[in-house]
C-alpha cells in the first residue's frame, strides 16, 4: 500500500496542460499520461504519441465484412442451393453488392468499435489514477498529468520538483 | 524580366495593406458558460429527483404504446388480413408506416456522422438526442415489416439461417438487401450512440452518490478514465465510425427506395428514388428533431446550449431538404409526361387529381409549401411557430409515404382489380402506439441517460482550445485567470 505508483500534477486550463504536456515529453518521459475530462486538441501531439492502431481494426472487419458477404451469397445462391429466381444468374458479382456493401459497414464498424476498446485496453475495473482524491473532478472540469514511478527517469523529489516547475496547481504523491 | 515589372501596371493595387477582419463565429455555448456549469447542467437532468411531468409523460407514452402491443397481438392471433391488407393494396399502411419511421431516423445519423466529417460544431448540443431518435425511430420501424410477414414466428427465414427445407434468402430481391440494410443501421447506430457516450457516463459514474447508480453507471462506463492516450484512439474511432455511417446512412434509404423503384410498377419504376427517398429520409428527420428538442429546451432550461444559432441551422436543413423533395416531386411529374408511358402518365395524374387528391395535397403542403417558411428570420426565431412547422413535417412525409405507396398499387395496370384502400381499426391503433412506444423509450432516454455530449460540447467551447487561452472570448474573460490559475 506505500509503494509510490507515481506524482500526480493538476492543472487548471488546458493551455497549461498542453505546455507541461509538451515539456514532459522532450523530458524523455514514457510512462505517463494527461487526463482530461474531453479530448483537449492537438494534445496527442504534444505528447508525441504515435497515429492510432484503430484503423487496422476497421480494415480488417471491412475486409472480411465484404469477402464474407460476397461468399454468402455464391455459397447459398450457387453452391448450396442453386434455384433460378426470374430467370437471373445464380451468382454474379452485382446483385448481391447491397448485401456485402452493408457486410462489409457492419463489421468495420465492429472492428472499430471493438478495436478502440481493445486499443484502450477496456473495459478494465480499476485503475490505480481512480484513488486520487480529486479524481470525480477530472471527468468534469479538471486535468491532471499522472508520471508512473515505473518510468527509468523517475525520482521521487527531482520528478516533483520539475512538475512543480510546470505551473501546475498541486503535486501529489499517489500510493499503489 | 519585363514580364514582372509590368505586373504592378497591369493590376494596380486596390488596398495599400490586408488587414485582418475580426469576424467572431456564433458562439455554441451562450453566456461563456466554463466546464462545470455544462457538466452541472447535463447531469442534474439525470440526477434531480423524477419531476411530476415525466411520471405523466411516462404513463401516457406507456399507455398509447399498448396500442401497437394490443394490435400487433390480434394481428398474430387472428391472420395478417385486420391491418387492411388487400388486393391491389397489399403493402398498406404497414410499410408506410415502416417507410416512415426509418426515414426519420436519417437525421440522427446526418448530425452525428454526416456534420462531423464537415466540421460542423453545433451538431454536439443535439448529436446525442438525434442518435437516440434514430435508434428509438429504426426500433419503430422494425415492427412492421416483421409483422407483415404475417407468421411473425418465420420471420427469421429472413435472415440467412440454416432452415429444415435448407433454402436459403433471395439475394436478388431488393426485400433482402434491405433486411442486410435495416439491420445493419441499427447495429451501427447503436454501436456509434453507446461509443459516443462512454465518456459521460464516466462523468455521470464519478457524480455517483447511490450504490445502483454507481454500478448502474460504472458498468456502462467500462472503466473510462479520460485518459489522453485513449481519447487519440477514441476519437480516431470516432471519426471512422462517422466515416462509416456516411455511406451506410446514404445507403439504407436508398435500399428502402429500391423496394419501390425495381419493381415494374408506374409511380415506383424512376431512377430518381433514392436521392429523393434520401433527402426526404433526412427531411423529415430533422422535423422530427425539431419536434423533440424545442420541448426539451423549453423544459430544462437549455437555452445556452441549444442556442438560436442550432435552430437557425436546423431551420436551414429543413429548408433545402424540403425544396430537395419539392423538387424531386417535380421531377417524377417532368419524366413522366417526358417519359411518354401512358402508365406512368396516369399514375401521377392519378396521384394528383385522382381518388387520393386530398393526400396529394396534404403531402405538398406540409413538405413544400410549409418549409418554405423557413426563409424568415422571424420565423426560425419564433419557437412556437418553428415546432409547428416542424409537425407539418412529420405529416407531410407521412402521407408522402402513404401517397407513393397507395396510389401506385390501388390504381395499377388492371383497372379490374382497382380499389380505394381504407385502413382498418387495427392499423390505425398500431401506427398511434408506435408513437407511444417511441415516446416511452425516449423518456427513459431522457432519465437515465446523459441528454447531451458533455464531453463533446466542453470540446467545441473558447476554454477547451489550448492556444486560444490567452487571447479568450471577448467577455467574460477577467475573472478566468484568477480561477483557473
Amino acid at each position: 500500500m506505500s509503494k509510490t505508483f507515481g506524482l500526480i500534477a493538476t492543472f487548471g486550463n488546458t493551455h497549461k496542460l498542453y505546455q507541461a504536456a509538451e515539456e514532459i515529453c522532450d523530458a524523455g518521459f514514457k510512462h505517463w499520461d494527461v487526463y482530461s475530462p474531453f479530448p483537449v486538441h492537438g494534445l496527442e501531439g504534444a505528447m508525441g504519441l504515435k497515429r492510432s492502431k484503430v484503423p487496422v481494426f476497421t480494415l480488417v472487419g471491412g475486409v472480411i465484412g465484404f469477402i464474407s458477404g460476397m461468399l454468402m451469397a455464391w455459397y447459398m445462391g450457387e453452391f448450396d442451393f442453386p434455384l433460378v429466381v426470374g430467370g437471373k444468374p445464380l451468382f454474379s458479382p452485382i446483385f448481391p453488392f447491397p448485401v456485402a456493401y452493408e457486410m462489409t459497414i457492419l463489421l468495420a464498424s465492429f472492428g472499430t468499435f471493438f478495436g478502440m476498446f481493445i486499443t484502450n485496453r477496456l473495459p478494465r475495473h480499476h485503475h490505480p489514477v481512480m484513488d486520487f482524491n480529486k479524481w470525480p473532478g477530472i471527468t468534469d472540469d479538471q486535468f491532471l498529468i499522472l508520471l508512473e514511478a515505473k518510468d527509468d527517469k523517475f525520482d521521487l523529489e527531482e520528478t516533483r520538483q520539475f512538475l512543480e516547475s510546470l505551473h501546475s496547481l498541486e503535486v501529489v504523491e499517489l500510493k499503489e | 524580366m519585363a514580364y514582372t515589372e509590368d505586373v504592378p501596371m497591369v493590376r494596380p493595387v486596390v488596398l495599400d495593406e490586408v488587414r485582418q477582419t475580426h469576424m467572431p463565429r456564433r458562439p455554441l455555448v451562450l453566456n461563456n458558460r466554463d466546464f462545470h456549469w455544462i457538466t452541472e447542467k447535463v447531469c442534474r437532468i439525470v440526477e434531480e429527483k423524477t419531476p411530476n411531468w415525466w411520471w405523466v409523460c411516462f404513463l401516457v407514452a406507456g399507455f398509447v404504446a399498448s396500442f401497437t402491443g394490443a394490435g400487433l397481438l390480434y394481428l398474430v392471433s387472428t391472420g395478417v388480413g385486420v391491418w387492411g391488407l388487400r388486393g391491389p393494396v397489399y403493402w398498406g399502411w404497414a410499410i408506410v408506416n415502416f417507410v416512415f419511421w426509418i426515414g426519420i431516423g436519417h437525421a440522427g445519423t446526418l448530425i452525428s456522422a454526416i456534420l462531423c466529417l464537415l466540421k460542423q460544431k453545433w451538431r454536439t448540443s443535439i448529436n446525442r438526442t438525434a442518435e437516440a431518435m434514430t435508434i428509438f425511430a429504426v426500433m419503430c420501424a422494425g415492427i412492421f415489416p416483421l409483422f407483415h410477414v404475417g407468421r411473425i414466428w418465420f420471420a427469421w427465414w429472413l435472415f440467412p439461417l440454416p432452415n429444415s427445407q435448407s433454402i436459403w434468402p433471395n439475394f436478388r430481391s431488393p426485400l433482402e438487401w434491405d433486411v442486410f440494410a435495416v439491420s445493419t443501421y441499427f447495429t451501427v447506430s447503436l454501436l456509434f450512440w453507446y461509443m459516443g457516450m462512454v465518456p459521460d457516463l464516466a462523468t455521470l459514474r464519478d457524480r455517483a452518490k447511490k450504490t445502483w447508480r454507481k454500478y448502474f453507471y460504472g458498468f456502462l462506463a467500462v472503466g473510462w478514465r479520460g485518459s489522453c492516450r485513449h481519447w487519440a484512439n477514441y476519437e480516431m474511432a470516432y471519426l471512422l465510425l462517422a466515416g462509416l455511417s456516411t455511406p451506410l446512412v446514404l445507403s439504407v434509404h436508398t435500399i428502402v427506395s429500391f423496394d419501390f423503384a425495381v419493381a415494374n410498377l408506374p409511380g415506383w419504376h424512376t431512377t430518381i428514388f433514392p436521392p429523393y427517398f434520401v433527402a426526404g429520409a433526412i427531411f423529415s428527420g430533422f422535423g422530427m428533431v425539431l419536434t423533440l428538442i424545442l420541448p426539451l429546451r423549453a423544459v430544462y432550461g437549455l437555452h445556452d446550449l441549444i442556442t438560436q444559432y442550432h435552430i437557425d441551422c436546423m431551420c436551414k436543413i429543413t429548408l433545402a431538404t424540403g425544396s430537395m423533395v419539392g423538387y424531386g416531386y417535380a421531377m417524377e411529374f417532368f419524366i413522366s409526361w417526358y417519359g411518354a408511358n401512358p402508365y406512368e402518365g396516369f399514375a401521377f395524374i392519378n396521384r394528383a387529381f385522382g381518388p387520393y387528391w386530398w393526400a396529394y395535397l396534404i403531402m405538398i403542403t406540409c413538405n413544400v409549401i410549409s418549409p418554405q417558411l423557413f426563409w424568415s428570420r422571424w420565423i426560425r426565431e419564433n419557437t412556437a411557430l418553428v415546432w409547428i412547422i416542424s409537425i407539418f413535417v412529420n405529416i407531410g412525409m407521412w402521407f408522402e409515404r402513404f401517397v407513393i405507396i397507395v396510389t401506385s398499387l390501388a390504381n395499377d395496370y388492371m383497372p379490374a382489380n382497382w380499389d380505394y384502400f381504407t385502413p382498418t381499426v387495427v392499423d390505425i391503433f398500431t401506427f398511434v402506439g408506435t408513437f407511444g412506444f417511441f415516446s416511452f423509450l425516449f423518456l427513459l432516454f431522457i432519465r437515465f441517460l446523459p441528454l447531451m455530449a458533455m464531453a463533446e460540447i466542453k470540446h467545441v467551447i473558447p476554454q477547451a482550445d489550448p492556444h486560444m487561452h490567452h487571447e479568450g472570448p471577448s467577455h467574460g474573460d477577467h475573472h478566468e485567470p484568477e480561477r483557473l490559475t
